[in-house]
């Protein structure tokens, strides 16, 4: 029989329960298509056949036992930022190709643990730095709405495969919109945790007070299993936070009805594209016709400054971080040089591409004595505020709306050279990561041939309360259902 | 404000990054105009508001001292550029 790939995870999991067809089919026809489609997207770096194909034989056997979730031998492709035992995780940099990690990070461990099947490493903005997955070491990856455009970034690969209908479910690394901008610029639906919510163990750092890991799926259900299969706390990464983990589906009965929803005028100025204000305007009508109470009064202003303060703590957490690659314990070496400095300098400078080294320079100024004070010490002053701000909003409302991007895709190559236009693309989700909320981008329409999508902004560990907007709205809209045209 | 050449390869030294001239060049232009971005702040009174490291605020996390194997010599040797028996060879540090 020929399998239906366009289905989601739930809908293959209770196929497979029902035995229609084996999680081995299943993921021989997903490699398939993944193989074929990569000649257009280059979403992977890495395919992972023979793992897949192993996983996939275990499943069957914990379907037939009875011992079946609902991740049990569904297909699901990993960042190559997660660390992968046994198998070659880059950062998508070329100072970590080849590098093969000697553990799993907790999150896959936790797929394993499901039943879930991987079957590759998906391409990212080197080292998660960048909104488009255009700094990749191995090469750009392209948006399967329109391939001459970017999929966002960084987390772009795993945005794009799902987008494409060539896996039902990925796992992406949001530091500051890395999972939400791709999600909103492939038209489908991505989530970044609260921070504390999900183990980062084994993901390679970048910005430890900011990133979390999370998922990408086509509709809120999928996306609530496999935040529920990834969350929790872990002995392994002292900064998650013992909350216990709920059923993510627990609110999904409860509509839209008297939800208290803050529109912050400040998300909506200027830099926002007409198109885009548009569709988040046509949405507020919808969820206000459901019977969302919309509150444009909630001003923000502290959120604003968001973006300044992102780039002075994510780059200096970055500098700290990416110090450990010195090219002796693993990693791109040079080994030619006048003297053990010399070689750690030139390993650095010819293993990092270009952004990296920016942000490097950037946090280490911030870092710097003399700068400390003027730089770091006030981001940090005006996190608080910022922190304070949402915690304000959240006391009389459930959930904060924004647009997740200002514009929809833009063109491959438009914005690479200009550094600070691409950081404007995460104007609107950086505050969330500084603040530590948990966030949802959902698809809400459709602009020149291109999805637009709609950030809902929750308080910290309420993520049921975004899955359940986000399935009620879907509910009553289709843009989670549009695919892009077919490939190959 | 704008960062000399110098400025620019001192924050380099720091970092341990080599760049080229041409490297230094395109990075204290861009850099530059990103820190005049960075201006915004000193508009913001933060005089009474205690920094932020860390969403939520998390102390002395601890867990029981229990032994637990260690990773196998192999395995931890796996990635390294440079080996010699059990060693990672690195280049002499002292002249």
């Amino acid at each position: 029989m020929t399998i239906d790939l366009d289905l989601t995870a739930h809908e293959h999991a209770a196929n497979l329960r029902a035995g229609e067809y084996t999680s081995r089919a299943l993921t021989e026809a997903t490699l398939a298509r993944i193989h074929a489609q990569d000649a257009s997207l280059n979403a992977y770096i890495t395919f992972t056949d023979d793992l897949a194909l192993a996983e996939a034989d275990a499943a069957d056997a914990r379907i037939a036992a009875g011992d079946a979730g609902p991740l049990t031998g569904v297909p699901v492709a990993v960042k190559d930022l997660l660390s992968t035992k046994g198998i070659q995780t880059t950062a998508a940099s070329k100072m970590l190709e080849g590098f093969v990690p000697i553990v799993d990070c907790t999150v896959v461990q936790r797929l394993k643990d499901a039943g879930a099947v991987i079957v590759g490493k998906t391409n990212l903005d080197e080292f998660a730095m960048g909104s488009s997955t255009e700094h990749s070491a191995f090469g750009a990856t392209h948006n399967p709405w329109a391939l001459d455009r970017v999929p966002g970034g960084s987390s772009g690969g795993s945005a794009a495969t799902v987008a494409s209908r060539g896996v039902p479910l990925s796992l992406g690394t949001d530091t500051g919109g890395s999972i939400r901008q791709p999600a909103a610029l492939c038209g489908i639906v991505g989530l970044k945790p609260t921070y504390g919510r999900v183990s980062r163990f084994g993901v390679v750092a970048f910005a430890s007070s900011l990133e979390q890991v999370g998922p990408f799926a086509r509709d809120a259900e999928d996306a609530a299993h496999l935040l529920g299969a990834i969350a929790g706390d872990d002995v392994m990464d002292s900064t998650t936070v013992p909350v216990p983990v709920p059923d993510y589906t627990e609110r999904f009965d409860r509509g839209l009805q008297g939800l208290r929803v803050a529109v912050p005028e400040a998300f909506f100025g200027d830099g926002l594209d007409a198109d885009v204000r548009e569709s988040i305007e046509r949405a507020i009508e919808d969820l206000a016709a459901q019977g969302a109470i919309i509150d444009r009064s909630v001003a923000l202003p502290a959120a604003s400054a968001a973006l300044p303060v992102y780039y002075i703590i994510a780059p200096s957490e970055a500098s700290a971080n990416l110090a450990r690659y010195d090219g002796v314990k693993y990693g791109f070496s040079v080994t030619d040089g006048r003297s053990v400095e010399d070689e750690m300098a030139q390993s650095r400078g010819r293993g990092f591409g270009a952004e990296v080294k920016r942000r490097i320079m950037l946090g280490t100024y911030a870092l710097s004595a003399g700068y400390y004070d003027a730089y770091y010490l006030k981001a940090q002053r005006v996190r608080t505020l910022i922190k304070r701000e949402f915690e304000a909003a959240f006391a009389t409302h459930d959930v904060i709306l924004t647009p997740t991007s200002p514009s929809v895709a833009f063109r491959l190559g438009e914005k690479v050279d200009d550094p600070y236009a691409m950081y404007l693309n995460d104007l609107y989700t950086i505050p969330v990561n500084i603040a530590g909320n948990p966030a949802i981008s959902i698809p809400c329409g459709m602009s020149q041939g291109l999805p637009v999508g709609m950030q809902l902004i929750g308080r910290p560990f309420e993520e049921s309360t975004l899955l359940g907007a986000a399935h009620a709205y879907g509910q009553v809209t289709d843009w989670h259902r549009q695919a892009p045209p077919a490939l190959g | 404000m704008a960062l000399t050449a110098d400025e620019v390869r001192y924050i380099a030294k720091l970092a341990r990054v080599a760049l080229s001239d041409a490297e230094v060049e395109r990075l204290g232009g861009e850099l530059s105009t990103i820190l005049d971005h960075f201006q915004v702040l000193n508009d913001i009174d933060t005089a009474d508001v205690p920094p932020t490291a860390q969403s939520f605020d998390l102390h002395n996390v601890e867990r029981p001292d229990v032994t637990r194997p260690s990773f196998d010599l192999e395995d931890v040797l796996l990635n390294a550029p440079r080996r010699e028996d059990a060693y990672i060879r690195v280049r002499g540090v002292l002249d």
